[in-house]
């Protein structure tokens, strides 16, 4: 309590719980659409794209979040186009973007300020990089999320399970997808200046895997994988809070071990059923 | 009037006209039964029953008061499916989808017509189960459910029994046929399985990139190309 009470005086860290909660429960949310449907890469595309895009804004000397949003969300938009319908297909298209958008980066990084922490900081994540700026348009975004999250819940599950059916009911599959890409790109871009452009993915794909090792119906896996993500980030930051390790990674590692907690799990609830 | 009726329709890919010069309809309480070797349009065709693809010529009309969402449609399991976590009830729940509108969740009236769908296919007591879980045949009495939902008057089934084992191919088809005689929903099913589809429907449909028969079943067993096929 004491700890948590000392954490909480630092306003940096405030602004850092604030916008990291906020963040990986959006992602929670957002990756049980996207694992289930096979779409766990474009996280991981997009974070590649919006370190090539804060690389670009460096170099400019503009406001690194007004430039990546965009391009990020220009690049979610284009990833779920190829993936669905083209002569390349999904997985290599994403690998090709994801690497042309880190070599612009790393180039227009070595032209202009060269490798310094800056650079270091957007690849593996600062707790520091947080403006009260970024923590409102942080609020604003999430509440969006989250608002359209439950309003859409059963269409997303409809879309999720089986497109081609709530297409043929009438349902805008389409809008829909654009719908989550925009929020996906909208989620990396504010998570990855934290938890850094290399780890940001995890918090997409792990919530929802872990759940899935136990849960059976997508409500429960739906609550458990946002209930994971808070606490498997809260648990990353105190820890690493109090033996100085970097933060991204120890949200990373924290949300490994419940993977493999849950696996474990999982395997005793079966054996125990059979 | 018939529910759904094709005039000289044709479907193209960028590669050219898979099917054409269509010409059939299905009415209310009728069983039209799709057949054709692979590549010969069928799985076309249902896409464009669906609305999901125009046609380059010709037109498909809904009648009697059908409405495009309105077709309860069961399709092939992709393979995402086979590990999809969600209970039984969730599945077939969200083929009330398309009553919904815009309005973001189910009402009380939904949640019972799902339950008694469960009920008519004999699936009520795995409601809570996992789909993923479920035998074959278990799932795909599921997604019958699901499509009984959406539906008024038609289902489009495509190959409903791929996959299955013939005890569960059996059941299914019996289910099938209880759901056509007991509502008189009308029936469009694309098949493999030509003899029990056969035994089921009124119509048969033989695609071969256009059509090379429609028309009730006594008479296709009387044509070489039905005596054929029906070996």
């Amino acid at each position: 309590m004491q700890l948590i009470l000392e954490m909480l005086s630092y306003p940096f860290l405030v602004r850092a719980a604030i916008v990291g909660l906020l963040v990986s429960l959006c992602a929670a949310l957002l990756g049980v659409s996207l694992v289930l449907k096979r779409y766990a890469m474009i996280g991981d595309g997009l974070s590649h794209v919006g370190f090539g895009a804060l690389a670009i804004a460096m170099a400019l000397n503009a406001a690194p979040l007004a430039v990546a949003i965009p391009i990020v969300v220009l690049a979610a938009f284009f990833l779920l186009r190829i993936s669905e319908n083209s002569k390349i297909k999904g997985d290599a298209a994403i690998a090709l973007i994801s690497t042309s958008a880190l070599a612009i980066g790393v180039i227009v990084i070595s032209y202009t300020t060269g490798m310094n922490t800056d650079v270091y900081n957007y690849m593996f994540g600062s707790i520091l990089a947080m403006s009260n700026g970024d923590v409102a348009l942080s609020v604003v975004l999430s509440v969006i999320v989250l608002l359209l999250f439950f309003l859409f819940y059963h269409k997303i599950f409809a879309l999720t399970f089986d497109e081609t059916f709530a297409q043929a009911t009438g349902a805008k599959t389409g809008l829909y997808k654009i719908l989550i890409a925009f929020l996906t790109a909208i989620t990396i871009v504010l998570g990855m200046r934290m938890i850094g452009t290399l780890l940001i993915t995890s918090l997409i794909i792990f919530p929802t895997l872990t759940s899935m090792r136990v849960c059976k119906r997508f409500r429960s896996v739906v609550l458990c994988s946002s209930l994971l993500s808070v606490v498997c980030f809260l648990s990353g930051l105190i820890f690493s809070y109090l033996y100085a390790t970097p933060t991204g990674a120890s949200i990373v590692v924290a949300n490994l071990l419940a993977f493999l907690l849950f696996s474990a799990l999982g395997v005793l609830l079966g054996r125990r059923k059979t | 009037m018939a529910l759904i009726s094709c005039e000289d329709t044709a479907f193209a890919y960028d590669r050219g006209v898979v099917c054409q010069h269509l010409n059939f309809s299905v009415s209310e309480g009728d069983c039209l039964c799709i057949l054709g070797e692979n590549g010969a349009g069928k799985s076309t065709l249902v896409k464009g029953l669906l609305g999901l693809k125009a046609p380059c010529s010709g037109k498909i009309t809904l009648g009697d008061g059908l409405r495009q969402n309105e077709i309860g449609y069961l399709p092939q399991q992709t393979a995402a499916q086979r590990d999809f976590p969600a209970s039984v009830f969730e599945v077939a729940l969200s083929g009330r989808l398309s009553q919904r509108g815009l309005r973001p969740f189910y009402s009380k009236e939904d949640k019972q017509i799902t339950l008694r769908h469960l009920g008519q296919l004999g699936i009520l007591p795995l409601k809570e189960r996992c789909y993923r879980e479920l035998s074959g045949g278990q799932q795909q009495r599921v997604l019958l459910a699901r499509a009984l939902c959406a539906a008024q008057k038609l289902l489009l089934l495509d190959e409903p029994a791929s996959g299955l084992d013939p005890v569960a191919v059996r059941e299914l088809y019996q289910l099938i046929a209880s759901v056509h005689q007991e509502q008189g929903m009308g029936i469009i099913m694309v098949s493999h399985d030509v003899k029990s589809a056969v035994g089921l429907a009124s119509h048969i449909l033989h695609l071969g990139g256009q059509q090379l028969f429609f028309g009730p079943v006594e008479e296709y067993s009387n044509t070489p190309l039905g005596q054929r096929f029906l070996q």
